[in-house]
């Protein structure tokens, strides 16, 4: 009887997820549509808006000039330092202002003045501090990605329930590193990765802008393509950021799920 | 049971900080080494406090607690067993009873062999490997114990254990403490609201009451054991230390 009702249960959900997934494809399609007649009826000014089937020719076309690989490798590398010194950077930062009241006190003020300041608003320094390279590009992508961690860490830390705390001095667990490994951490963890991994997608948004100030990248790609009228081509680089986008998100959601996996 | 006391509490008192009026005051008494001890009394007398006094987790206003020390450097002397159960949810059951072990003189061989012995005594083995959000009430306060007993202490401090769980579990988790208690021979300081509950484990019942608290009554139980809930002189007692809170 009970397992009856698992495996109607079982078809039940799958069949769900098969309706999930036709829609999305159907929703896709309707898209592609519109942006396709939107081409045809020239909706948009002329010769701003590609064709949509013409896109995977667009492709082929980057892939062989030889454009396409080297500006997402370029890319990456702003991404990879930029997200690594920001995420470490505002971790550090933000655990620190929730665990010591005096760097709390010390630094709030600060913050204060700075939060409000754009990534972006950066770049007029990052030019004049490392010129056009990639440390200016990654200095651009890190300020963003250290906001966007100190709060989620510093909020985290914050909402450790205090219980465990003092079950921690009751089992010889007092010490501040030994504290702060054995629950601030762990149960920070939650708040301090989706933290994380929401600077994983803000990176990539103000790479971008960082690039069409003329770090080389795909940003900048785009900006050269759109200079030509290759609006396509512009496509190719947004459907390229959005790939590696998702497989970003989805390499650290596997590692979320590992770290959190004791959770119900 | 042995002469020179496990615990002496003298004058001790209590007040919030930037509080005058104590919440309790000049409390004395001890526990003997392997004695069973309950204090009884309403919510808001003090009974965590005082427990939590002893444990050392929050400091006295005044007064003075001697404890023996732990019998080696691979024990504590006290253990502690929260009403919460408190396990934490990111390590699984073993690394939670592991958790108090840390600090000992210990080696991991010693250390797993005492998760195992205290999984075994709480009869809980076969949930080593799970995680807490996995098992049951009663059995996350059998795996509080089995920490608090991992590190084989002398004084077993337990703050109202079985008072969230059901009815029938909590009659078993006290038949379950009671035959834990004889084979190991710690003594006991229990807290708890429950006068049948005092009354069904405890050597000696001490009842707290009033504002600031005083012990009002020290009562050695002198009914044999297993301890029979329909006696009658079970229920003149149960009677006769309510009329005292």
């Amino acid at each position: 009887m009970a397992e009856s009702a698992e495996t109607r249960r079982r078809r039940a959900e799958k069949r769900a997820g098969a309706r999930r997934i036709g829609l999305g494809l159907l929703g896709l399609a309707i898209f592609i549509g519109i942006w396709k007649a939107a081409y045809v009826f020239n909706w948009a000014p002329r010769g701003t808006l590609p064709d949509p089937f013409e896109i995977p020719a667009a492709l082929v076309r980057e892939w062989r000039s030889g454009h396409l690989l080297p500006a997402i490798g370029s890319s990456l590398i702003h991404y990879v330092w930029g997200l690594g010194a920001g995420t470490a950077a505002g971790f550090l930062v933000g655990l620190l202002a929730a665990s010591s009241r005096a760097f709390d006190d010390l630094h709030y003020m600060l913050a204060r003045v700075l939060r409000p300041i754009p990534p972006l608003a950066w770049v007029v320094f990052a030019i004049a501090w490392f010129h056009v390279s990639h440390a200016g590009a990654a200095f651009v992508i890190s300020i963003g990605v250290f906001w966007v961690n100190y709060f989620a860490t510093a909020a985290g830390v914050a909402n450790v329930d205090p219980r465990y705390y003092e079950l921690a001095r009751a089992f010889g667990h007092g010490g501040f590193i030994s504290r702060v490994l054995t629950i601030t951490l762990p149960g920070a963890a939650p708040g301090i990765l989706s933290g994380m991994r929401t600077g994983v997608g803000q990176a990539w948004m103000t790479l971008i802008a960082a690039e069409l100030l003329g770090v080389p990248g795909m940003g900048q790609q785009m900006n050269s393509a759109a200079g030509v009228g290759a609006y396509d081509a512009v496509v190719v680089y947004m459907l390229a950021i959005s790939l590696i986008y998702s497989i970003s998100d989805g390499l650290f959601a596997l590692v979320e799920k590992q770290v959190l996996r004791w959770r119900p | 049971m042995s002469n020179a006391p496990l615990l002496t509490v003298e004058r001790l008192s209590y007040h919030y900080p930037g509080s005058d009026h104590p919440v309790f005051a000049d409390l004395d008494f001890s526990v003997a080494d392997g004695e069973f001890v309950a204090i009884v009394g309403g919510s808001g007398v003090g009974k965590s406090t005082l427990l939590r006094n002893i444990a050392g987790l929050i400091p006295p206003s005044s007064g003075n607690i001697a404890l023996s020390p732990a019998r080696n450097r691979g024990s504590r002397d006290r253990g502690f067993v929260f009403q919460d159960t408190r396990l934490l949810p990111w390590r699984r059951i073993a690394s939670n009873i592991e958790y108090g072990l840390a600090g000992l003189d210990l080696s991991r061989a010693e250390r797993r062999e005492r998760v195992d012995e205290v999984l075994e005594l709480t009869a809980m083995t076969p949930y080593r490997d799970r995680w807490p959000h996995s098992i049951s009430g009663g059995q996350a306060q059998r795996i509080g114990l089995a920490r608090a007993l991992a590190v084989h202490p002398r004084l077993l401090l337990m703050d109202e254990p079985f008072s969230a769980v059901d009815a029938l579990t909590r009659r078993r988790l006290q038949d379950e403490l009671l035959a834990i208690w004889r084979r190991l021979g710690m003594a006991v300081l229990f807290v708890t609201h429950d006068i049948d509950e005092a009354l069904y484990l405890a050597d000696r019942i001490q009842v707290m009451r009033g504002s600031p608290a005083a012990i009002v009554r020290d009562e050695c139980i002198e009914l044999e054991r297993p301890r029979d809930r329909s006696d009658t002189s079970f229920a003149a007692l149960t009677h006769e230390i309510a009329d005292s809170l």
